[in-house]
């Protein structure tokens, strides 16, 4: 169980991994979509494809995980709107590690696509080809990124808020080599 | 040598009565709108599909002599549509097709054999890109609604013609294998 003081191992290693991949992917995204066609390009567009569909795995797993153990509480003494920026925060964080992937994918689907994880397990299509439903589904991939762009920064915010202002555990206890008490 | 005047009408007659020319000269009429030649390119091992939206072909077939079928395949090279506008607009450059200077690639059957029931098979050479190598594939010919419907797939290998030259001559991000669907519908 996470504890009141902390979160589990799990928890952790699967909130830095999921953190990590989004970075590389943010990243790989912006750069691949700025290439001139290459070989280089197609493979970058592979591993981006591969690293999104990992993202969805891993944010599935962190919502069961999240569900069956209970993230410790909030520090006492957060005004109600940072109670609430906190858990809209967190919600929206959970739901777009989720949409992010799929509307990537449903827009790789409807560009004549496929997806084949890591080359060897194929993602069905639920889509068909379908020209102008991708270039819409572009548009929601490209504004769903914006969103977690703002949200991961509001996000990374108010965690240095809340170790270096606050100077409470709420950073702390979601890093991996600082010993957590209790 | 040229043949007096006199002569031509006796070669015709004699052409009539040995019957040859005469299956030969009967090439069937394509449906364009029903046939196709469709490919399957296989990206970081994801399939995509392409298709060339520009061929002919003249077919002569009679199932009771199919050995004495003949056929000519003639594609549009830089009607390709590679499965993205990004990619039909790569494929035609120099390292790929080569369409400005290779603008149609061509096959010529050399021998059609029965594999028994429905199906067949025609060997014989393909041009593509400047250079002629043999090649084979197994079809099938159903009839349906007073049209003959051939299908059939081969696989070929891309960088046997020199096609993805370069830095795309790497097997592992475009694959080698080209596999190859092609349905012709003719009466």
């Amino acid at each position: 169980m996470n504890s009141a003081a902390g979160y589990t191992r799990v928890a952790i290693t699967l909130h830095w991994l999921i953190a990590l991949a989004i970075f590389a992917n943010l990243a790989l995204g912006s750069l691949m979509t700025e290439m001139a066609i290459s070989p280089q390009k197609l493979r970058l567009y592979s591993y981006h494809k591969w690293l999104g569909v990992s993202v969805f795995v891993l944010a599935l797993a962190r919502i069961a995980w999240r569900l069956t153990h209970p993230s410790p509480a909030l520090p006492l003494g957060l005004r109600p709107w940072e109670r609430m920026a906190a858990s809209v925060s967190h919600a929206l964080l959970y739901a777009l590690t989720l949409a992010v992937p799929l509307s990537g994918w449903l827009f790789s689907s409807a560009k004549g696509f496929q997806t084949v994880w890591f080359g060897v397990l194929p993602i069905p299509d639920l889509l068909a080809k379908d020209a102008l439903l991708a270039d819409f589904l572009v548009a929601v991939h490209g504004n769903l990124n914006g969103l977690m762009v703002l949200v991961v920064t509001a996000h990374v915010a108010a965690a240095l808020k809340h170790h270096f202002l606050a100077r409470d555990p709420v950073l702390a206890r979601m890093l991996p080599l600082v010993r957590r008490g209790g | 040598m040229r043949l007096p005047v006199l002569c031509l009408p006796v070669l015709f007659i004699g052409m009539l009565t040995t019957g040859l020319p005469v299956a030969n000269a009967n090439p069937l009429s394509l449906d364009l709108t029903r046939s196709q030649v469709v490919f399957v390119s296989r990206q970081m091992n994801v399939p995509v599909e392409g298709r060339f939206q520009r061929f002919s072909a003249q077919i002569q077939f009679d199932a009771k002599r199919p050995e004495a079928a003949r056929a000519t395949l003639e594609i549009d090279t830089a009607s390709i549509d590679a499965g993205s506008p990004e990619a039909s607009a790569e494929v035609i450059r120099k390292p790929w097709l080569h369409t400005a200077q290779f603008p149609k690639a061509i096959f010529v059957s050399s021998a059609v054999k029965s594999l028994g029931g429905e199906r067949y098979e025609v060997s014989g050479q393909l041009t593509l890109k400047g250079k002629t190598l043999p090649l084979a594939a197994p079809f099938t010919v159903k009839s349906q609604g007073g049209s003959l419907i051939f299908d059939g797939a081969l696989t070929l290998k891309r960088l046997d013609f020199g096609v993805g030259d370069g830095p795309w001559n790497d097997p592992d991000t475009v694959a080698n294998e080209v596999q190859i669907r092609f349905r012709f519908v003719a009466k």
